[in-house]
């Protein structure tokens, strides 16, 4: 980011938008400077240690904090604790004296009621008819009956599971689930899903699930979590939820880990009914892996051989199984540019057969074979020939980003100043051009700018006597110029 | 530890100090010696509640973090299990349970305690795998909201917003209910509740048949909230996506904020004793607690990080003028009171280093080319300019590869904006995404597609615009140095959310009816009854106590902003804010993404 100062200011100011820097960025930084350097010279003053002071060591961890403690009774050092922690019994305890309201409420006992709504039901009535005692208004609860309950809360679980046998009806049943739903307690609304799977058949399950939607929502999201693959795309087959079953199925696949496997179910899921646009990206994922695998069989047997000079010298860092298109691309780019088309890992190949566009496999095989030094390559990437044989460069990604790729695969100033050059814009060229000292770029653009000032200025930032100096000095006395200053 | 919480205008030491007594009132009941299993995401939200010297008080002699395998040799009676109720939890306990040694006297109890509350399907499983029997206490702790500073009370529900808009499951909401009941039963019957969305109306709607159902809930506490406020997040997608610019939320941005920790790189807070400088650098990262406990960082956390440097600067200043202090003491007394004066100092200067450090390494980010190009789109999008086409930055990030979240991140912020993005353009960003990531994303796509984050346009209508100019969310006068409107926060992204709350204050809802029917899910208003005697009498010129709860998560820019409107002299309103998580829009579109297995090497 080592933009040149005058760059920054105006690219800065060129901005429609507020940039998100200092107003002054000298002041800010200085600013900044300025509170460590006061912060540095009175450490001499108070030389202690400070973190003592704030009793947290290194890590942060206040001592006496939980994560702490951990770490330290495991390591069984309880007793070099004592003395630290009785330091902090002080700390703690002056909280112990409260706003009277607040200590006369146990906050559990408060709340644990929170399934009476429903149980209530159970233990009023003997056992017969449960389900209109739901229906009651919530208003008729008597409290006592509700203390007695919260007493019993704590056996619930069991409680509950056996007690919701006693719902025998099937509109027993839905009473009970469409109660557990106006209580939104995930919870009880689980419990009573797996009473209902256990005791309805699965249409009845079904259809009656299909006008409740929370309910539904929560059976799904309990089948996805125990991994109840087959009983959960059932339910999504019957409410014609059928990209939902697909996406699902695809789901799957990540838990493959053979590839040859994975390959074969992938390959299955192609005929899910996924949305137009998703089919043929998991068509794609199927082939990408097949393609993978065979490449990843030759290049193994490749490198074991060492017959390959391009695999000695750059060994490969990992297979290319399961990886992403674009990182495939580049592979291929690198590892096998100059097949032909009709081999399986050539890049011209993978173009074809995923439909990559031309930006795309551009920047890539500019990226790959910059890696490799390849100027040549890079080369022939931008020229092409028209009718009568003349050449042309021509990027589909603009000229600029192709000298940026460069640069960062730190090409020489001969290969990067030949594509700086032909970046369009002038403004842009002449700050990519200084940025990357290309001298003869920025002289020659000066000099067609007829920009005499800029030209002299540049003067300073040439090395006195070099070619660069000479081809200025000879630019300045070219009376043929017409400068505009 | 915990005076930042009585800071407030409301006093969130109490709701604290009731948590404590119900994990003391537990502990007891597994009476002699204890070791503590802890699920390790609970210890950080069990930290803001108690120290281990309160456990300790109560016979906790170890403590260990939940693994399978067998449980580490400790002569205790009781072991008991801190867990929040998950089911792989179960399996890691089972295993726990089962190669227990049976042979060992004395025989050690087991008890699990669930947090935050006791699941039926876990205990099932428990059931299932043969040791449910093994466990002598089963309790809950009600860990619902948990007090994070003096303004801010948070669940830590990190899959809440997941389930409540991918798998409607509501149990986060219910929890988030019986949360406020607590705090009723503390801090009295709130009067007044507002509310916008779907689950803002289920929440409402379960706090009031709580309150039915159990009539010994009715207190007689003189009401401290006068409004609750109840907001989806799904009424206002758009903030979370947006970097944010406060300082707190920077630090939030780059390295996460966790129960109020950060851990910072530790290069730059290197030992700082001359002379054995430089020569073992720290390499474990530097763990720091940020809450209004600590004065200067009270001061600055909510400032847009422009603003920062100048404080710093002023502070060191002030903070050196009182060192110099020394050399005109001369008298006994003088000197007597400048080392009295001490302590503070150092922690002042202690505090300052710090900050100034952090600054530092923030500023390294801030002035990057990424960022702030990162940041130009974002306010482009906000703006409203160039939603509807590829946009050309979002194609070079993907083309370089970076982080698929920053990708999401982006592509969502211009969906919402642009109220769902054309058809074409959709599949264009699902294809390059796809190709440069990896096919499998394509289960992640569709979770924000549900979610409701990136979608396709439908009826060919926009209503970002409508949205953007009548609740005027994009100011183009922002002062960051002195603000004087909320869309500081955001250097000139107004937060939706907090604009609602701005509006409903003054001056209310009923001025923006059209926009508020353009927002998900409805907008309603609920009063509850107080007994006679405990309406209140305000004085003039007091401020009202708005409490605000974010459903589904709150940045901490949208906190500066509410607290930049607590703070505004002609207010009138002080606001609390409770949510079901503190997020960022990494840790948000990150819950929503499909968990992929790790690549095979």
């Amino acid at each position: 980011m080592s933009r040149a100062r005058a760059d920054e200011e105006e690219y800065w100011h060129s901005s429609k938008f507020r940039a998100f820097t200092f107003d002054d960025e000298d002041d800010e930084l200085s600013q900044l400077k300025e509170s460590k350097r006061a912060v540095n010279s009175l450490r001499d003053i108070v030389d202690d240690d400070d973190d003592d002071l704030e009793r947290v060591s290194w890590s942060g961890e206040p001592v006496g904090s939980i994560s702490w403690s951990i770490k330290e009774t495991a390591s069984g050092s309880t007793s070099s604790l004592d003395g630290r922690d009785s330091s902090l019994q002080k700390g703690s305890s002056s909280y112990a004296v409260l706003p009277k309201q607040g200590s006369s409420y146990s906050l559990s006992s408060l709340f644990k009621g929170e399934l009476c709504f429903f149980l209530s039901a159970l233990t009023d009535t003997g056992g017969k008819s449960y389900a209109p005692e739901l229906r009651r208004p919530k208003a008729e609860y008597k409290v006592s009956s509700l203390c007695l309950l919260c007493a019993k809360i704590r056996e619930l679980p069991t409680l509950l599971v056996c007690s919701l046998e006693r719902f025998r009806s099937l509109q027993d049943k839905l009473v009970l689930l469409d109660e557990a739903v106006a209580g939104h307690d995930g919870n009880v609304i689980t419990a009573v899903l797996i009473f209902l799977k256990r005791t309805l058949r699965r249409e009845i399950l079904f259809r009656e699930l299909e006008v409740r939607q929370v309910a539904l929502c929560h059976l799904i999201h309990f089948l996805r979590e125990t991994g109840e693959q087959k009983f959960l795309l059932d339910l999504l087959r019957f409410l014609d939820r059928t990209e939902e079953v697909a996406l699902s199925q695809y789901r799957e696949h990540l838990n493959i880990q053979d590839v040859e496997k994975r390959r074969e179910f992938l390959k299955s899921c192609i005929g899910l009914p996924f949305s137009a646009e998703d089919t043929s990206h998991i068509q794609d994922h199927y082939t990408l892996l097949e393609r993978q695998i065979i490449i990843e069989a030759n290049d193994r047997h490749l490198e074991m051989a060492g017959q390959s000079e391009l695999f000695r010298k750059y060994p490969r860092k990992a297979s290319i199984l399961n990886m992403p298109l674009v990182t495939t691309l580049f592979y291929s780019c690198f590892y096998h540019y100059t097949e032909a088309e009709g081999t399986f890992s050539s890049p011209s190949n993978l173009k074809k057969t995923f439909k990559i566009p031309d930006k795309q496999y551009v920047l890539t095989a500019l990226a790959a074979r910059a890696k490799l030094r390849a100027w040549g390559d890079v080369d022939a990437l931008f020229t092409t020939k028209n009718w009568l044989g003349y050449t042309k460069k021509k990027a589909p990604i603009g000229f600029h980003r192709v000298v940026e790729i460069l640069q960062r695969n730190s090409a020489p100033v001969q290969v990067l100043q030949e594509y700086v050059r032909l970046v369009e814009d002038v403004e842009t060229r002449l700050s990519l051009a200084t940025k990357y000292k290309c001298h003869d770029v920025v002289i020659e653009t000066y000099r067609d700018l007829k920009d005499r000032i800029q030209l002299i200025a540049y003067k300073s930032k040439v090395e006195r006597g070099s070619a660069e100096d000479e081809k200025i000095n000879s630019i300045l006395n070219n009376m043929q110029i017409r400068w505009k200053n | 530890m915990a005076a930042h919480l009585s800071s407030g205008r409301v006093n969130l030491t109490a709701l604290r100090e009731a948590g404590r007594r119900e994990l003391r009132e537990f502990l007891d009941k597994c009476a002699g010696s204890k070791a503590i299993v802890w699920d390790e995401y609970l210890t950080g939200p069990f930290g803001l509640i108690a120290q281990y010297s309160l456990l300790k008080e109560h016979e906790v002699e170890k403590m260990f973090t939940l693994k399978p395998g067998r449980l580490p040799p400790a002569d205790v009676k009781n072991i008991i299990f801190f867990v929040r109720p998950k089911l792989e939890l179960m399996d890691i306990i089972t295993d726990n349970v089962l190669r227990e040694d049976r042979g060992r006297s004395p025989q050690r109890d087991f008890h699990i305690l669930f947090v935050p509350r006791r699941s039926l399907l876990c205990e099932q499983w428990l059931k299932e795998q043969g040791v449910l029997g093994s466990f002598i206490h089963r309790e809950q702790y009600s860990l619902d909201l948990i007090p994070f500073d003096g303004d801010l009370l948070s669940m830590e529900s990190e899959s809440a917003f997941k389930e409540c808009y991918l798998e409607s499951d509501q149990t986060s909401l219910y929890h988030a209910a019986k949360g406020l009941m607590t705090l009723q039963a503390l801090y009295g019957t709130i009067p007044q509740i507002f509310g916008k969305g779907d689950c803002a109306r289920h929440v409402a709607n379960m706090m009031i048949r709580m309150k039915r159902e159990f009539p010994g809930s009715q207190n007689s506490i003189f009401p401290v909230f006068d409004t609750l406020l109840l907001l989806d997040r799904n009424v206002d997608l758009l903030t979370p996506l947006a970097t944010q610019l406060t300082y707190e939320g920077l630090i939030d941005e780059i390295y996460g904020i966790q129960n109020t920790y950060v851990k910072l790189p530790p290069e730059k807070f290197a030992p700082k004793k001359q002379g054995e400088g430089g020569k073992d650098l720290p390499t474990e990262p530097k763990k720091l607690q940020l809450n209004s406990a600590e004065e200067l960082y009270a001061e600055i956390r909510d400032k847009n990080f422009n603003a920062v440097g100048s404080v710093l600067s002023k502070k060191a200043k002030i903070i050196s003028a009182a060192f110099e202090e020394r050399h005109h003491a001369k008298t006994v007394g003088e000197i007597k009171q400048f080392v009295s004066q001490l302590p503070h100092m150092q922690a002042a200067r202690s505090s300052l280093a710090n900050h100034t450090s952090i600054a530092e390494l923030i500023k390294d980010i801030t002035t990057s080319e990424d960022f702030f190009d990162n940041l130009t789109v974002e306010q482009e999008f906000m703006s409203g300019i160039d939603t509807d086409k590829v946009n050309n930055y979002i194609e070079d990030c993907i083309a370089q590869k970076h982080p698929l979240i920053k990708i999401l991140r982006l592509v969502c912020l211009q969906s919402v904006c642009n109220s769902g993005l054309k058809q074409k353009v959709l599949d264009h960003y699902k294809r390059e995404i796809l190709q440069t990531y990896g096919y499998e994303h394509i289960l992640t796509l569709n979770n924000l597609e549900k979610a409701g984050l990136l979608k396709p346009q439908t009826g060919g209508r926009n209503n970002y615009p409508t949205i953007r100019k009548t609740l005027r969310l994009w100011m183009d006068d922002v002062n960051e140095q002195n603000p004087n409107d909320i869309s500081y926060v955001y250097s000139g992204y107004a937060p939706l959310s907090v604009r609602l709350a701005q509006l409903l204050a003054r001056p209310g809802w009923r001025s923006i009816e059209e926009v508020l029917k353009m927002l998900p899910g409805p907008h309603f208003e609920e009063r509850q009854q107080l007994p006679t005697g405990l309406q209140k009498k305000r004085q003039h010129g007091e401020n009202r106590v708005t409490l605000v709860f974010f459903l589904g998560g709150v940045t901490y820019a949208e906190i500066a902003a509410l607290r930049f409107l607590s703070q505004m002299e002609d207010g009138g309103t002080e606001y609390v804010i409770a949510t079901t998580k503190l997020i960022n829009g990494t840790t948000w579109i990150k819950s929503l993404m499909e968990k992929l297995e790790p690549a095979p090497f």
